[in-house]
This record gives C-alpha cells, sequence and structure tokens, in this order.
C-alpha cells in the first residue's frame, strides 16, 4: 500500500537527517576543537549513555513514575472539574475566577513551597507535575463538553432521556476529541513539571541528574539526560497519540 | 379527547427583550388543526417563524398565547413519542449509523434487541443497508440525513416533526429526498409536519400546505393539494400543481416578498 510505502519513506529519510546532523556534529567538534566541557561529541554522549545505562534507566524511570503520576492525576482532576463547571453554574461562578487566578501564578514559583509540604520523595514532583499539566486538560474538556450543537441538545430534549444518559452517550464521548486534545499538552506539560520538581529538591530522576552534572561540569552526562529526556517525551507523546487514535475511531486522522 | 393530532388555537409567541422596547413578536394568533395520519407542509420566507412554530409543537419552546395540543394534551416540554428532523442531521459522529438510529431508544431504556428487525426495516427502506456500520461522516449529505429520518421514526412516533430537513442538500438530492419521504410516509403514515422555504416541495409532499406571513408569523392561507399519491417529480410540471404553486406565489407577491421587474427588456445597468 502507497501509505505504508510512504511510511517507509519517512522513517528513512528522517532518520537518515538526524545521522547526517550527528555526524556532522561530530567532525565539527573535532575539526574545530571544541573543548567536550563546552560541547562533547554525540560519540562520547553514546559512550557515557552506554558506560552506566543502568544508573540511567534508574533515573529515567524515577522521572517516568513522576509524570505518569502528574498526567494521571491532571486528567482525572481536570476532567472532574470540567464535568462540574458545566453541570453547575453556580460551581463555575465560584470556582472559576480562582481557576483562572491560580493558572495566571507562574507554577514554577511555588515548587519550594511544595518541598516545605511534602518533603523531598515522590509527592512535591508529582504535585508540580500535576499543576503545570492540569490547566491545560481542564481548559480543553471544559470546551469540549460545552460544545455540544443546538440541534443536538434539542434532539436530547426531544428524546426525553435522562441527565446522565444525555451526558454519557452525547455530552462525553462528544467532548473526547477536545478532552484527548488537552491530554496531548498535558503529557508534555507533565514531563516539563516532574523536572521542575527535581531541579528544586531531589536525589533521583533525570532533572537530578542534569543539576548535579552541572555542578561538576560534566557536560557529557547533561546532554545524555537531555537526550533521554527528549526520547521519553516523543514516546510519552506518541503513546497519548495512539491512544486518541483507539479511542476516537471515528475521526479523519491527520498526522 | 380532540381528534386532532395537534390543535392550535390563537397561538402566539413573544420573545421578552431586556427591556420592553426588544421584545419581538415571532408569531401571532395561529389557529390550525392536524388531523391524525395527516402530512402538513409549513411553508414561508426566512424568519417568519415557522421553525419556531414546530419547535413550539416540540416542546423546545413555550407559547406566550394561546392554546397548542398535541394529542389533545397541552404542550408543555417536549409531548411523549414524537420524532424530529433537524436541518442538519444532528447524528453523533462516533456512533455508526445503526447505533444513531438506535439513540431513542437507549435513551428511552427500552431493550435493543426488540428494535433489531425495525432497524434493518428503516435501513432497508432508505437504501442504508450496507451502511449500517459506518461513521457518520463516512455518508453522503442525503445519506445522513435519510440515517437521521430511520432515527426519528425508529419507535413509531405518533407525530413526525421535520424543520426544514433538506434545506442544506443540493437541489438533485433535494428532490430525491421528496421521493424518498413520500415513500417513506406511505409506508409508515404517522402524522408529519413538514417546515420549508420550497414552494415546490412543499406541495409536492403535503395533503395541505400552511402558508405563512413575514413576521410576525400568521397564517395566510390554507392550500388542499388534491392530488393522487405516489406523486412523481414530473407531477410538478402539470397543470394543476402549477396552479397551486402560482397561487402561493401570487400570496408572497402581495406580501411584498416576491420583488421583480417588469417583464419588459430595458436597460441593464451595472453598478
Amino acid at each position: 500500500m502507497s501509505t505504508t510505502l510512504d511510511k517507509a519513506r519517512r522513517v528513512v529519510v528522517g532518520g537518515t537527517a538526524i545521522l547526517v546532523l550527528l555526524a556532522l556534529w561530530e567532525l565539527a567538534v573535532h575539526v574545530l576543537k571544541v573543548r567536550p566541557i563546552t560541547l562533547p561529541p554525540p560519540s562520547v554522549v553514546l559512550l557515557e549513555l552506554a558506560r552506566e545505562w543502568r544508573w540511567y534507566v534508574d533515573h529515567s524511570y524515577y522521572t517516568l513514575i513522576t509524570t505518569l503520576g502528574g498526567f494521571a492525576l491532571s486528567v482525572v482532576v481536570g476532567v472532574g472539574l470540567a464535568m462540574l463547571l458545566v453541570a453547575s453554574r453556580n460551581f463555575t461562578d465560584a470556582v472559576y475566577p480562582m481557576i483562572v487566578a491560580l493558572n495566571s501564578v507562574p507554577k514554577v514559583a511555588v515548587a519550594p513551597l511544595f518541598v516545605i509540604w511534602m518533603g523531598t520523595g515522590y509527592e512535591p514532583k508529582i504535585a508540580m507535575a500535576f499543576l503545570i499539566a492540569v490547566f491545560a486538560v481542564l481548559v480543553d474538556a471544559v470546551h469540549g463538553l460545552r460544545s455540544v450543537p443546538q440541534d443536538v441538545l434539542d434532539l436530547g430534549r426531544v428524546l426525553k432521556g435522562s441527565r446522565l444518559d444525555f451526558f454519557l452517550k452525547v455530552r462525553l464521548p462528544g467532548a473526547l476529541p477536545s478532552i484527548l486534545t488537552g491530554m496531548k499538552v498535558a503529557i508534555a506539560l507533565s514531563l516539563v513539571g516532574a523536572i521542575v520538581g527535581e531541579f528544586v529538591a531531589s536525589q533521583r530522576g533525570l532533572g537530578y541528574v542534569i543539576l548535579s552534572a552541572q555542578g561538576t561540569f560534566d557536560t557529557a552526562r547533561v546532554f545524555a539526560a537531555v537526550v533521554l529526556l527528549a526520547i521519553m517525551g516523543m514516546l510519552l507523546y506518541g503513546a497519548v497519540a495512539w491512544t486518541e487514535r483507539l479511542a476516537t475511531p471515528w475521526r479523519v486522522v491527520h498526522d | 379527547m380532540s381528534a386532532n393530532a395537534i390543535q392550535a388555537r390563537g397561538v402566539g409567541k413573544t420573545y421578552l427583550g431586556e427591556r420592553a422596547l426588544t421584545a419581538l413578536t415571532a408569531l401571532t394568533d395561529i389557529s390550525l388543526d392536524v388531523k391524525p395520519g395527516e402530512f402538513v407542509s409549513i411553508l414561508g420566507p426566512s424568519g417568519c417563524g415557522k421553525s419556531t412554530f414546530l419547535r413550539c409543537i416540540a416542546g423546545l419552546e413555550r407559547v406566550t398565547e394561546g392554546e397548542l395540543q398535541v394529542d389533545g394534551q397541552r404542550v408543555d416540554g417536549p409531548p411523549d413519542h414524537i420524532g424530529m428532523v433537524f436541518q442538519r442531521d444532528a447524528l453523533l459522529e462516533w456512533r455508526n449509523i445503526e447505533r444513531n438510529i438506535l439513540l431513542p431508544v437507549e435513551f428511552a431504556r427500552k431493550p435493543l434487541k426488540d428494535y433489531r428487525a425495525r432497524v434493518a426495516g428503516l435501513l432497508a427502506l432508505t437504501g442504508l443497508s450496507d451502511f449500517a456500520d459506518r461513521y457518520p461522516r463516512e455518508l453522503s449529505g442525503g445519506m445522513r440525513q435519510r440515517a437521521a429520518i430511520c432515527r426519528a421514526l425508529v419507535d413509531d412516533p405518533r407525530l413526525l416533526l421535520m424543520d426544514e430537513p433538506f434545506g442544506a442538500l443540493d437541489a438533485l438530492t433535494r428532490d430525491q429526498m421528496n421521493i424518498e419521504l413520500q415513500r417513506i410516509w406511505l409506508e409508515t403514515r404517522n402524522t408529519v409536519v413538514f417546515v420549508t422555504h420550497g414552494i415546490a416541495e412543499a406541495v409536492f409532499l403535503a395533503d395541505r400546505v400552511v402558508v405563512f406571513s413575514p413576521r410576525p408569523g400568521r397564517v395566510a392561507d390554507i392550500i388542499e393539494v388534491d392530488m393522487p399519491r405516489p406523486r412523481r417529480l414530473g407531477d410538478r410540471e402539470t397543470a394543476k400543481f402549477g396552479g397551486y404553486t402560482a397561487r402561493i406565489r401570487s400570496l408572497f407577491n402581495d406580501m411584498g416578498l416576491i420583488k421583480e421587474p417588469p417583464a419588459t427588456v430595458g436597460e441593464v445597468k451595472i453598478a
């Protein structure tokens, strides 16, 4: 099929471009005699990763758990809050101004507070990941739940179904595409939140690896952690995008 | 209990604005009886309140004057057991065609298995049998609207309300849908109220055409269409059919809705 062929072509072209770029980087570092403390060549970064892969896996795992924890919490709380906001005007009037105010606070600024409250374990990092990601889910979920066309609202009234039926069979599935869009943004933001949390206070995780390596001018190690973060970010996003395709098979997928 | 499927006596509808000045009268003094099993078209210019009247019958809007009854009961919220078809099909994109058609059954909390045969029959009647498990986006506009009609008919409603259902379709598809709607109606014989702004469509489908005046909507005339069924598209070219449409057109003319320049060929000015 032409689409599979096209996919293969894209993988080959994209992969080749990356390899060429890495080769140029390697070459440039050697030819221009750049100090490894400024910019290590890719080979050194790769060697660093290979030498201590167990250690890296351990720290990656920690960051992954934190990210997924914050993400899961942001989806549950974001969608839950959105449902309440859509269901009750009073709740909206009471809570929405607070949410807007909270969202305008630079979330990173409250990270030290979480450390004071929750210590230096998983909790403050998950809280940070959650706080940064939750608004993306909330805003998109509210939008999705509210955007039922007038015709469909009328249809629901004429059919005289229960409020619960209308919510479960019309409102919620109709909002699913929006919610999943919010989730794609949220997964990336959760990773940011997790790293910020680890920057502030941690002995584990890729954020900690970066910060401690910076302290010893171990630039190769910083790069190694950044590479792992990039891979993790792509895989997480891909997983949510894949879930999106599974959960909303009625939509045309545009890559 | 009255023998009328719909009975309107002096029905009016005024939307109150924030100040008295902004109050808008959409309908005034509508009196109309629709007999069970009758096909009635409501015809009028845009904004004449014909859709508002239909929405009042559906219980989606409250009348502010007069008395409106469906099956002998004052309308207060949507009456039980009616079917409605909207201008846009209002299909749920995430449900395949069969599941869309079964939505009213689900909402009524009736066992779906009792309706499988009914759905299959409706799909066959509308030529959608091969599309039962397709999503709406895989269907053309005309097919989607046919599915919406199936949905409205699935629980055998005593009253079918259609709000410009073919208004968004192209002319050819619209003709085709008129033929099919007639065929469906001849089989099901539900009471139908069909709102449209198409003169030919209104006459072609209806036992009676109720012509509305511009806002505030009033019944300007009621025209009995005495033509045998099934009617064919070609019947629209007959003198009799032409008589009906001419009469309606002259009504619209009198209302100042149609403005034609004199028939003589004059100087054409291009602004």
